[in-house]
């Protein structure tokens, strides 16, 4: 995507279902916060973040707050939940 | 290589990450992962960024077929820029008709994909045009019967005997076997009942089908079962391969075995059924040249 994307509306992506993971993204303050709730969260949940994190950051996302809810999700769900997150809270797309 | 026959075709939802995570250890012969009737309308965004995702991510040794939303639908070119670039076999393309395959056709050409197409046929109008249809586009290898979509088409009751799609089915056919493509079979719909999808796939199979779509994991042994050839078709096919081998080294166009002349749909059929029996050997592909 590059360049920078502004987060312009509260988003959702994905689900509590076993093995996906719910984001929940809204404007920021200047910064990425985010906020984990995960079934792994003592084993992974600094590796999750991370994963967010980063993924924002690929797709020019610098001021969001992110809610997550996981349930075991693996990294290329994490991924494009919160890829379709950004798209959705961009407007750069229609749908929800 | 020859065209690989698929006993099964098992459907994965396209927004659904643990079926996506785990559908290439199934079994299944090839994975069609939906993008259309398993996904709702405010998700096709996500399942088309999901399915992105996990593809370029895993190296999946299953082949993969995409179902896109049909051409009628707004996603219909969405989806097709979404997975251009991704390593897949093919696409299978809903509600097939002369329309839709000339545009799918033309966009795989303007892209210079080499994606193949499985053509899905669920109306009274694609079903009667079955055969004009598919050749309007080289990359078709299967014509795939929709039976829910089309008796809902025709105002029939669904069954479990199906009787009401012996026509349908058998039309299918006739359309695949004069084109040499693959025949495949509408899935069972119930997942629970496994003595009735044992006798709905033979019935397909008995008709002529060459393989069958599956909505469930717990149905791919079964039809992967009764659609594997017999000891005596491997033996058959193993005498036709040796027999092709020596009339090549001696020179000969044509040979008999049996008292039965052996022709090229022989060969590709003794082919094929090394190859769904796992006794297929790489030195087979210059058999036919």
């Amino acid at each position: 995507m590059g360049g920078k994307v502004e987060i312009k509306k509260m988003a959702t992506a994905g689900t509590v279902e076993s093995n996906d993971i719910l984001i929940m993204i809204s404007k920021g303050e200047g910064n990425i916060e985010i906020e984990l709730e995960s079934v792994v969260e003592q084993q992974y949940g600094e590796e999750i973040k991370k994963v967010i994190h980063d993924t924002l950051v690929e797709e020019g996302v610098s001021s969001a707050k992110v809610i997550a809810k996981d349930k075991g999700a693996l990294d290329f769900t994490i991924k494009a939940r919160v890829r379709t997150c950004i798209k959705r809270g961009s407007g750069d797309t229609n749908e929800l | 290589m020859i065209q690989m026959n698929y006993r099964t075709l098992l459907f994965i939802p396209g927004n659904n990450p643990g079926m996506l995570q785990n559908s290439d250890i199934l079994g299944a012969d090839g994975l069609i992962i939906d993008l259309e009737d398993a996904v709702a309308l405010t998700e096709k965004d996500a399942a088309r960024t999901l399915v992105r995702e996990y593809l370029t991510t895993f190296d999946t040794t299953t082949d993969v077929f995409i179902r896109i939303n049909p051409l009628d639908s707004p996603y219909f070119y969405e989806d097709l820029e979404a997975i251009k670039d991704l390593d897949i076999k093919g696409i299978v393309l809903p509600k097939a008709g002369i329309e839709p395959m000339e545009k799918l056709d033309e966009y795989l050409n303007e892209n210079n994909l080499e994606f193949d197409i499985i053509a899905l046929v669920e109306t009274a109008l694609g079903l009667e045009l079955a055969l004009d249809i598919v050749q309007r586009s080289k990359r078709v290898i299967g014509i795939f019967l929709g039976a829910e979509d089309l008796t809902l088409d025709l105002g029939a009751k669904r069954t479990k005997e199906s009787k009401e799609i012996q026509y349908a089915r058998s039309r299918i056919i006739a359309a695949s076997k004069a084109l040499g493509i693959q025949a495949i079979d509408t899935p069972f719909t119930d997942t629970d009942d496994i003595e009735g999808l044992k006798i709905d796939t033979q019935n397909a199979k008995n008709l002529g089908m060459t393989g069958k779509t599956v909505i469930s994991p717990r149905h791919v042994d079964e039809v992967n079962t009764l659609f594997s050839p017999s000891k005596a078709d491997i033996e058959y096919a193993l005498r036709v391969v040796e027999g092709v081998k020596v009339a090549n080294e001696k020179g000969l166009g044509a040979f008999s075995i049996e008292g039965k002349m052996i022709d090229k749909p022989i060969i590709l059929r003794a082919l094929n059924t090394l190859k769904l029996s796992g006794q297929y050997k790489e030195e087979y592909d210059e058999l036919l040249k």
